[in-house]
């Protein structure tokens, strides 16, 4: 990186190191940008706490002209939601597919990352840019000749087939992150601990996975919300039935059945996104400071 | 030979493989592939034989997480403890040489069963009829390039890997460059750009159809924000959603919405890993602030635009969820490639001509991989 060999004397009158000029343009940029990245989500808030004459017959924003006004809010549609919708069963179905897909994953991607990363053998240079072309494969390619395969298997419709197709689908991002990541821990660490007698495994297991906290739970919550998001994948190995349906199922099907029940479908929105905004918020320190280390590193 | 470019470490006793005979080289071969069986076929087989039981048992959905959860993470990581083990019994001249194959074994076997092995079947697929009986020659991709919809599908799809990687990156960079600068509460105003990376496609189709409604006149009243935009502006209200083509941009807006917070992140992680010492010295010698964004900025992350942006038009490309659950696409002209291929396979009951499309799909990518396979490169040679 060459910096700009300018030596103009500063004109605008700034002392030299002066940096953090404009504060108020940038802060009021940023929150015009915040605002209308929030306008929706608050749309579907506001909704989802309104009685259904009210949600018919006038938009959300006039409520907030009101805020303490009781005939405007209710509790009502998440009752709705909650019961008539299924939404219980989906809420449970959605969590058995969703953590040993993202669990199941990362256990095998972290092995391959540090046979990529830490030992040697031929081929593994070609074989990791094979793993990194196949993050480009779109997943729909891969759903009939797998369903085949699952048919045979009489895999269709269980969890188990859920699990191994999210598996296989998040191995590649999955590998390269965290090959990424553990490829640049020091090499220091890794050779003393070799010089005193560890094998790769107790290497492995004692010093790298420790150390890659950061990039595991990055890659986790990113996994976690793929799947936990995911309509595609349990569309079409799960299949669509009522007993089997995730959430993202159930909406969809609720979007179909009440197509202009608003109250209901925001409330039922929401439910749904209450888990993976419980999980981001919780664990977005990991998420940050893991994604740093296995994109920018390059 | 594995010429190993970066990160060549010295391991005493590994790499001094004396030249093999024919029969142990094939005998070599046989374990490593084995060791890198062996975990995916005894975790598949015992799973699969724990939940046959639980399915035939009416066993409750918790109980099954569990077992899932034991299984799959204390399961597998035994079985790779195990495989280890295994090898430590090997002759110890071939023990190395076998034992990265336990480590990276089952992640290729996965690979393989998963994307390798569709892409070879899907191709094959897409040369065939509706059932896949027979040969049908090219008449699928015939139908691909001449099929009114298809066409149209084609034109959309393009637009959406133009528009969407387009904008979620540069709000993202200038977004992400702009918070860096904040005194206060930077965490903050990332999370809640962020946040949409949360909702599911599902869920934002709702979001976006509180904004997006539209009733005629005599229909009850407009509850969407558009259109309560528009009659507080006096103007008449709009259906939106068949406005051709614009309602393809107003579904890209969704798309925008949901993925800008990730390119922000990443893009703000990268940002933040330029030395300050840097920034310092070009505002010294006079840089204004958008000399330091254009020419120290930029040229720093460029290798993590690229990453973001590659995965930007991937999703791009791959998108249906949101034409899918936000209204009528082959009405409403918004139909895009991956929708069309679906539709055929699970629809129209035509394996022939939705395989065709997922090629399509498939060779639109290979340039952007060949872009990124070359900047990999380019990157290693500069490490």
């Amino acid at each position: 990186v060459s910096a700009p060999s300018v030596p103009a004397p500063a004109v605008d009158g700034r002392a030299p190191g002066e940096v953090r000029r404009g504060g108020w343009i940038i802060r009021i940029t940023v929150i015009v940008i915040v605002a209308l990245w929030l306008i929706p989500t608050i749309g579907v808030l506001v909704t989802s706490f309104r009685p259904e004459d009210l949600v018919v017959s006038s938009g959300w924003w006039t409520a907030l002209a009101h805020p303490f006004r009781a005939a405007e809010w209710t509790i009502e549609n998440y009752r709705t939601a909650l019961d008539a919708a299924g939404f219980g069963n989906a809420f449970m179905n959605s969590l058995a597919v969703a953590i040993p897909s993202t669990v199941i994953p990362i256990t095998i991607a972290a092995f391959a990352a540090y046979a990529f990363s830490w030992m040697e053998f031929r081929g593994r240079d070609v074989l990791f840019i094979v793993v990194v072309g196949l993050l480009v494969v779109p997943l729909q390619m891969a759903l009939i000749p797998i369903l085949r395969l699952y048919a045979g298997l009489d895999l269709n419709g269980t969890f188990l087939g859920v699990w191994l197709a999210h598996t296989g689908f998040g191995l590649p991002l999955a590998t390269y992150l965290l090959r990424n990541y553990i490829g640049s821990l020091p090499s220091s660490i890794i050779e003393s601990a070799k010089i005193d007698g560890a094998d790769h495994f107790t290497i492995f297991w004692r010093l790298v996975i420790p150390l890659s906290v950061p990039a595991l739970a990055a890659f986790a919550i990113f996994q976690f919300l793929w799947v936990w998001n995911d309509l595609l994948v349990a569309y079409v190995f799960l299949g669509g039935t009522r007993q089997n349906q995730v959430l993202t199922m159930a909406l969809r099907n609720l979007l179909g059945g009440r197509g202009e029940d608003w109250q209901v479908l925001t409330a039922a929105a929401f439910i749904s996104m209450a888990l993976p905004l419980a999980v981001f918020f919780s664990l977005q320190k990991y998420f940050v400071r893991g994604l740093t280390a296995g994109a920018v590193k390059g | 030979v594995n010429a190993s470019t970066d990160e060549s470490k010295p391991e005493p006793g590994v790499l001094t493989e004396p030249p093999p005979s024919a029969g142990r080289a094939m005998w070599v071969f046989v374990l490593r592939l084995l060791s890198a069986l062996v975990i995916p076929l005894v975790a598949f087989v015992l799973m699969k034989a724990a939940f046959d039981y639980l399915r035939d048992e009416n066993a409750n959905r918790a109980l099954v997480v569990a077992v899932a959860i034991v299984l799959g993470t204390g399961g597998v990581f035994f079985l790779y403890w195990g495989m280890n083990r295994a090898v430590d019994f090997l002759p110890e001249r071939i023990r190395e040489s076998v034992r990265p194959y336990v480590f990276v074994g089952p992640c290729l076997v996965i690979l393989g069963v998963f994307l390798v092995y569709p892409v070879v079947n899907t191709i094959l697929i897409s040369f065939k009829d509706a059932h896949s009986q027979s040969f049908v020659g090219l008449d699928n991709y015939t139908f691909v390039f001449t099929d009114h919809t298809m066409l149209q599908s084609i034109r959309n799809t393009a637009g959406w890997i133009i528009v969407v990687p387009l904008f979620s990156v540069s709000i993202g960079l200038v977004y992400a460059t702009l918070v860096d600068r904040l005194r206060h509460g930077e965490a903050f105003a990332k999370s809640m750009i962020f946040l949409p990376m949360a909702i599911s496609f599902a869920g934002a189709s709702i979001t976006w159809r509180l904004i997006y409604s539209f009733r005629p006149a005599g229909f009850g009243s407009n509850i969407g924000l558009l259109n309560g935009i528009m009659l507080g502006l006096g103007q008449n209200p709009i259906a939106w959603m068949q406005q051709q083509p614009w309602n393809n941009l107003l579904l890209m807006v969704i798309m925008i919405w949901m993925q800008t917070g990730f390119a922000m992140v990443v893009l703000s992680a990268a940002i933040k890993s330029i030395p300050d010492e840097i920034i310092e010295a070009a505002r010294i010698d006079g840089a204004t602030e958008f000399q330091v964004f254009r020419r120290i900025i930029i040229p720093s992350i460029l290798p993590t635009v690229v990453v973001v942006t590659t995965y930007m038009v991937i999703n791009a490309l791959k998108v249906f969820d949101i034409v899918f659950v936000m209204g009528n696409a082959e009405a409403d002209g918004t139909v895009v490639i991956a929708e069309r291929m679906l539709d055929w396979f699970f629809i129209s009951a035509h394996d022939g001509r939705g395989a065709a499309i997922a090629v399509v799909l498939f060779v639109a990518i290979i340039p952007v991989m060949i872009w990124n396979v070359r900047q990999f490169r380019e990157q290693e040679r500069i490490r």
